[in-house]
């Protein structure tokens, strides 16, 4: 029985263990180059996870709707208007729980709208996004004509944004907690599989009783939710609500899910190898300013590692194909 | 006009098992030549070898006296041959004349030359009796109209030679009529025709001649005006007995009472009048043509097309399936007609797809997914169905046809249906794996339960069914209890007929 446990390696699953490898090797790399800057103090490392923690929490959710098949660009807007809409209410009534509800409230119909675009109107998810993230982000500057509304109320913030437990601070802690409710929806729960089964082929799914229409729209609605939760930690954290949160931030996420092994068709994904494709780019920000670069040149190096890593998990998928 | 246009001669292909053992045709200028055979017969793989997409192993092709090499497409097309698809190769989006000038756009000073590719085309068109103009767009046309385009493009490359495989099945009677004329029509202009069908009166409408294969082995060939629909079957399936199905006689009595009770069930305008019962532990058989609207029904019942009236009643209850949810709530299971498409996730493991319509049923208190048995279950699986793969954490597509078909069967039985519907479960798995998925049939509805099985293997429906349907265009022709036929050649001979 020999040959049964000599690991075989065409059947490996590269693409799958692809950012552990590239997470270890260039965390390797700016340790040796980057050691005598800073790179591996504790606090520069607690730094790049609490800076990532938004892209972290939206990349949950990415994995469910990139899983589907489907791709949703609202995010980054999303976190926008819900950080202007909770700092808004918690100027006007200070309640932090109406302020919560009003905002994931907002992230939930924004996905809602998102699913029905794409299932009932049959848009393509690309272009419905897209045109529903111009539209949150517009409202966004709309709302107060692009001025930035201040947070006062210092217990929204320290729980939302600069607190910390025990040492570790609170952006960090509730970037666990949407990991683990994340991992176990998707790995645990019948979603995961139906979510990963219409992504995969949604003829088969649907011929195997899967509501599909469902399971997309469900899909979108909790990465508005993720989103609008994000939206949240940015305001907490810079204790206002700005219209400009989280520009970007869905070319982010989308990298961090696809560097994380999901597939951009759909059909395969992985939650926790988002967070390392997350932290992974987190990572490489972080080194890129401590070696003193240039914005300009960061900007070139980011865009040059994304398309590296993925191209790379690429070639290993096409390997394993044939 | 009695000059060979193309022969080929003593052809040899082989997969794994032999499939063509020394075939001689050859195609006159200008006749429209049948060639004829049960599924597996070898028909589609000496087409395929004559336009390039197999290789032959052995054999020579003539075209016109002298010797010829095709391998490619291209080779074919150069040579004036053409196949005309069942799945139109057309493209949906763009406009007929530019399905027809792909890939050879005519051009002036760089520009594409709209006016005058239209122009010819309309000319080709005209030409060919084809009511359509040549700006409108492929998606469209109906699909008797695209098959006709796509004629014409074939026919505007200078096609000597055409080959249709099964051209009518998703024609109207108006459509092939017209088809027809255009067969015709062509045959004047000295185009030479090869027609692959299983409908037998065509053949006896339009050929000139038949080539009758069986085996892989050409076991007739000659003149249409000489052959009988009777004689044609009896070629076709021989005196000697080759891989036959035995029948097992029941150990029960079928007669009970009725499972599912289908009344008026109208589905479209076709199908519009379907009407028949299950009864407890029997396996109904659904024979049938390509088109004939065997498919349908089952998706129906499957809740995947709406009915348009009419009842189903499972259990003396009336029945309201929208969609394949209730459809399997209420006990129905499908295996479908297309497994890779509709059957599997190709990307997923066998396991996942094991497990898939069961999993929400698999749940400790309800969210989370109990793993360890659904690994025990798909285990089980794969001992009892024998599933061969390394283990059940490997990629589907990596099984072969017959263990991949296993897996779908296996996933619906899981499901612990009341009823299983199998649209062409044994098409495409070798001769051992079909043996087996005849007997998990069996032993399904040794449990009292039903089966419903379209099949177009008549061998395998005569194995199994207790009782056989025989449809024609949408309509049910002729009910036959298994006693009933003494052989093969009179369920071939009932399928073959309107009335």
């Amino acid at each position: 029985m020999q040959s049964n446990k000599k690991i075989d390696m065409k059947q490996v699953q590269w693409d799958k263990f692809m950012v552990y490898i590239i997470f270890v090797g260039v965390f390797l790399l700016f340790s040796i180059a980057l050691g005598n800057k800073g790179f591996l103090n504790s606090n520069n490392l607690l730094n790049v996870l609490r800076q990532t923690a938004m892209i972290s929490i939206m990349a949950v959710a990415g994995v469910f709707v990139m899983s589907a098949g489907q791709i949703d660009l609202t995010v980054g807007a999303v976190a926008a208007m819900s950080a202007m809409i909770v700092s808004l209410i918690l100027q006007a009534t200070n309640s932090i729980l109406l302020a919560l509800l009003a905002g994931l409230g907002f992230g939930c119909i924004a996905g809602l709208i998102n699913g029905v675009l794409v299932t009932k109107l049959k848009l393509p998810a690309f272009l419905a996004t897209m045109g529903m993230m111009q539209m949150v982000r517009g409202s966004a500057m709309w709302i107060t004509d692009t001025a930035a509304v201040p947070i006062d109320n210092s217990t929204f913030c320290k729980i939302f944004g600069i607190g910390s437990v025990a040492g570790i601070p609170v952006l960090i802690l509730w970037t666990i907690l949407f990991y683990i409710i994340g991992i176990f929806i998707f790995n645990k729960t019948p979603f995961g599989r139906h979510t990963l089964a219409t992504g995969g082929n949604e003829i088969s799914a649907g011929y195997s009783g899967i509501n599909a229409v469902k399971v997309k729209i469900i899909a979108f609605m909790m990465s508005g939710l993720f989103a609008a939760f994000a939206g949240i930690l940015y305001a907490g954290r810079l204790q206002a609500g700005r219209y400009s949160y989280g520009n970007g931030d869905e070319m982010s996420v989308i990298a961090a899910v696809v560097l994380g092994g999901t597939s951009m068709s759909g059909g395969t994904g992985s939650v926790i190898g988002a967070l390392f494709g997350s932290i992974l780019m987190g990572m490489i920000n972080n080194a890129l300013i401590l070696a003193n670069l240039s914005s300009a040149q960061q900007t070139i190096v980011k865009g040059l590692i994304i398309v590296v890593a993925v191209a790379i998990s690429n070639i290993a998928q096409k390997k394993k194909a044939k | 006009m009695s000059q060979n246009i193309l022969t080929m001669e003593g052809v040899f292909k082989s997969f794994a098992v032999p499939v063509l053992k020394g075939v001689d045709f050859s195609l006159k200028k200008g006749e429209v030549h049948a060639l004829v055979g049960g599924n597996g017969a070898g028909k589609s793989t000496l087409m395929k070898i004559m336009t390039g997409v197999y290789s032959k192993d052995a054999g020579e092709i003539y075209i016109d006296g002298s010797k010829v090499e095709i391998n490619n497409a291209n080779d074919a097309r150069a040579n004036g041959i053409s196949m005309i698809y069942q799945e139109l190769s057309l493209i949906q989006t763009m406009t007929v004349a530019e399905n027809i000038f792909l890939g050879e756009e005519i051009t002036k000073n760089g520009i594409r030359d709209t006016k005058k590719m239209d122009e010819l085309t309309k000319k080709v068109l005209e030409e060919l009796g084809i009511e359509v103009r040549p700006t409108a767009l492929v998606n469209q046309l109906s699909v008797g109209i695209s098959q006709m385009v796509e004629i014409a493009k074939a026919v505007s490359k200078q096609a000597k030679i055409l080959v249709f495989d099964e051209p009518t099945a998703s024609l109207s009677a108006s459509e092939t009529k017209q088809l027809f004329k255009m067969i015709a029509d062509l045959k004047e202009k000295g185009v030479s025709m090869v027609y692959i069908s299983h409908r037998m009166n065509e053949i006896l409408e339009i050929s000139d001649s038949i080539t009758i294969l069986r085996d892989g082995v050409v076991v007739h060939t000659g003149g249409t005006r000489d052959m009988a629909l009777e004689d044609i079957i009896s070629h076709m399936l021989g005196s000697a007995s080759g891989k036959r199905f035995d029948w097992i006689e029941r150990e029960y009595d079928v007669n009970g009472e009725d499972l599912l009770t289908v009344e008026h069930l109208k589905i479209s305008d076709k199908i519009n009048d379907i009407s028949f019962s299950l009864k407890k532990g029997e396996i109904l058989g659904f024979a049938g043509l390509m088109g004939s609207g065997r498919t349908e029904i089952l998706e129906t019942l499957f809740g995947l097309r709406t009915s348009r009236g009419g009842s189903i009643k499972l259990h003396g209850k009336e029945l309201k399936i929208k969609n394949p949810r209730e459809a399997i709530r209420s006990g129905f299971a499908l295996i479908p007609e297309d497994r890779r498409k509709q059957g599997l996730v190709l990307i997923h493991t066998v396991k996942d797809n094991a497990i898939l319509p069961k999993i929400t049923r698999l749940c400790k208190g309800k969210v989370i997914i109990d793993e360890k048995k659904a690994n025990e279950i798909v285990e089980q699986n794969r001992e009892q169905l024998n599933i061969v793969t390394d283990g059940i954490h490997k990629r589907i597509s990596l099984l072969s046809g017959g263990n991949q078909q296993k897996v779908v069967l296996a996933k619906w039985l899981n499901m612990d249906p009341e009823i299983m519907m199998l649209d062409e479960p044994t098409a495409g798995v070798d001769i051992g794996a079909k043996t087996e998925i005849i007997e998990i049939m069996r032993s399904f509805a040794d449990k009292q339960k039903g089966v419903i099985f379209v099949s177009s293997e008549l061998t395998e429906l005569m194995a199994i069914c207790d009782r056989i349907i025989v449809l024609y265009d949408g309509k049910i022709t002729a009910e036959i209890a298994r006693k009933e036929i003494a052989a093969e050649g009179e369920l071939q001979h009932a399928i073959q007929q309107k009335n």
